[in-house]
């Protein structure tokens, strides 16, 4: 790197002109050293400025120069002569201009009404979009269905591989541990009453019809839900969308149809694996902490916990994968231009996914007690 | 002169897995000139602007950018050696969740101390340089349309003033206006500042435009570098097909 030496002006006074000679490296490395002391700079005579004992000058050190040229008094000129300094400050003078003051914000209570209307819109506009995708989602997957060889199996088979199958184990090894954890915290408390045994009923409610399908939800929600948001968004971001639409495929059909069908599928199964788990869980604990031999477990579980319970769960399994993924496209087509843009579809797309398990998680609770189930 | 030799590469090789892009390539670029690389599709032009400003790691040879090996230097020597040059990718590559001025104003934030004040208002001052109107600053780069963007990449890119400038595929996109108007504005910008620059094109109107020298990449290596009129005289069936097709007949009036 050459050298750079610090750059530096002089005022001389001589008559009706006052004279800037500047001096050093006028370049955009150096000229913070100097906007303070030029803007400070009031000459009541027109300035001459001398460039001759400039060294090095880029367009930042033109700019100064001419920025200062202009706020000077009418009459004001460049004097001097060096190799560049007069053409480059020509070229910045050329693409100057003076900049139109921006407009205040409004931070008064009109612009908080506006906002507020402006929110209050956007829930609203939100919430019918989402009902129209509902729509449209339901429509093509039901179309889809009645005419299962339009269907694209190979990215359904796909998805139920990536959602599905890769998802199994930690939502084995989650539930597991929930299993556990229930039973311990049923076994310290029913200890006090000395029925330790009715541990098996509390997994086996709890299991069977909320935790294993509430833990494939969430675990949906988080892994499968933003993953699919971003595949979409990325393809959306990169005009995939816009040349699948031109080639008369229809988004609707390649990407969300195989991605419902999918989860469709998969959620149930998923279920299963996490009930299964959670009871295992139940089993290890009963085993090892209260002595509840694992066939004694089982078979306690089998009589005094009705069958429906387990269908009660599965039967939330279908809705809440349909659901997770229907935000997940959703969001993944809402997707604009930019960067920012992938990173807020995604949040928003796991937080909708795990606000929806949970609301339609108790919807479904007060239902079935309604009906007695 | 060897001070003239602002870039110098020596038998170079990059590779991507076992697909060899670059063999034994050499080639100098002097200060101050306007490089054109030219080459047909998948040749490696722009593997070899990554591999001189040390995107892609070449696996032989050596590059010399300022007289310095990228590779021998350390964090604070290299950012001295960013700091000389400007690049300007193909799609603009700029930043989307920062508005036009907020992307001119990148390099300065990092690499100087300008205020905040004077920083805006050179930021609008190159983007003015670059060819937009002051209005593109406050904007975010996907409301632009594409040849705005290529404009605010290069006000980027010529942020910090650079001597060496890199532009990967300037006008492919562009109207044949605009994209002439482009290359006036290189050309200006060349002669205004002493920029030396790296650009690689496909365009033959822009090499005929702007360029002093031509390399031509081909086979791995550098086929033949020189000006047009050498070029046109060079036999090599790609060449020859490049500069004396129709196209490239219009291009350069013959």
């Amino acid at each position: 790197m050459p050298v750079t030496t610090s750059p530096g002006f002089a005022l001389e006074e001589s008559g009706e002109f006052v004279t800037l000679r500047l001096t050093g490296d006028w370049t955009v490395m150096t000229i913070h050293l100097l906007d303070h002391d030029l803007n400070g700079l009031k000459p009541d005579h027109p300035l001459l400025i001398d460039v001759s004992g400039l060294h090095r000058i880029d367009t930042a050190g033109a700019f100064l120069i001419d920025r200062t040229l202009r706020a000077a008094p009418e009459g004001s000129e460049l004097a001097g002569t060096h190799d560049v300094a007069r053409n480059l400050i020509q070229q910045v003078h050329a693409v100057s201009e003076p900049v139109p003051p921006r407009p205040a914000p409004d931070h008064g209570f009109l612009a908080l009404l506006e906002r507020t209307g402006r929110g209050f819109m956007g829930v609203m506009s939100e919430i019918f979009a989402t009902l129209a995708f509902l729509g449209e989602t339901l429509v093509t997957t039901l179309r889809l269905l009645l005419s299962p060889w339009k269907l694209r199996w190979t990215s359904i088979v796909s998805v139920m591989e990536e959602a599905g199958l890769d998802a199994m184990p930690i939502i084995a090894f989650l539930s597991f541990f929930v299993g556990m954890v229930v039973a311990y915290i049923g076994a310290t408390t029913l200890r006090d009453f000395d029925l330790e045994i009715y541990t098996v009923e509390l997994i086996g409610y709890s299991m069977l019809r909320e935790f294993g399908v509430v833990l494939t939800g969430i675990v949906l929600a988080g892994r499968t839900n933003s993953s699919f948001t971003a595949q979409i968004g990325t393809m959306k971001m990169r005009q995939e969308i816009d040349a699948m639409q031109t080639l008369g495929l229809k988004p609707m059909d390649v990407l969300v149809a195989p991605r419902i069908i999918a989860l469709l599928l998969m959620t149930p199964a998923l279920t299963f694996v996490a009930t299964m788990a959670g009871i295992a869980g139940g089993v290890v604990v009963g085993w090892s902490s209260l002595d509840i031999n694992p066939g004694v477990f089982l078979d306690r579980l089998r009589n005094a916990v009705p069958l429906e319970h387990f269908w009660v769960g599965m039967s939330k399994a279908p809705v809440f994968g349909f659901v997770v993924t229907l935000i997940a496209c959703r969001q993944g087509l809402n997707v604009g231009g930019s960067v920012q843009s992938l990173g807020h579809s995604t949040t928003t797309s796991v937080v909708q996914g795990l606000f929806a398990v949970i609301v339609l998680d108790a919807i479904f609770a007060i239902l079935y007690m309604e009906l007695g189930i | 002169m060897t001070d003239d030799i602002i870039i110098r590469i020596r038998d170079l090789k990059t590779a991507y897995g076992t697909h060899v892009v670059h063999e034994h390539l050499d080639l100098d670029i002097r200060r101050g000139e306007i490089i054109g690389i030219i080459g047909p599709s998948g040749c490696g032009k722009s593997v070899l602007l990554r591999a001189i400003t040390g995107l892609k790691e070449f696996t032989e040879g050596s590059i010399e950018v300022f007289g310095q090996r990228l590779e021998t230097l350390d964090e604070a020597e290299r950012a001295e050696v960013e700091e000389r040059w400007g690049v300007m990718f193909q799609d603009g590559a700029l930043f989307s969740n920062l508005t036009v001025r907020e992307n001119v104003e990148v390099p300065m934030k990092e690499h100087t101390q300008i205020g905040p004040e004077l920083r805006h208002e050179l930021a609008d001052m190159k983007i003015r340089m670059a060819g937009l109107s002051a209005e593109a600053g406050p904007k975010y780069p996907s409301d632009l349309s594409g040849g705005m963007r290529k404009r605010a990449a290069l006000a980027r890119a010529l942020a910090l003033d650079p001597e060496l400038l890199f532009l990967d595929e300037p006008t492919a996109g562009l109207d044949p206006i605009t994209a002439e108007g482009f290359d006036s504005l290189i050309r200006n910008l060349q002669q205004a500042l002493g920029l030396t620059v790296f650009l690689v094109t496909h365009d033959v109107d822009t090499l005929h435009a702007t360029c002093d020298r031509i390399a031509v990449l081909g086979d791995k290596h550098v086929l033949a570098v020189g000006t047009i009129d050498e070029l046109r005289a060079f036999d090599h069936p790609w060449v020859q097909e490049y500069f004396c097709g129709p196209r490239g007949r219009a291009a350069t009036g013959h």
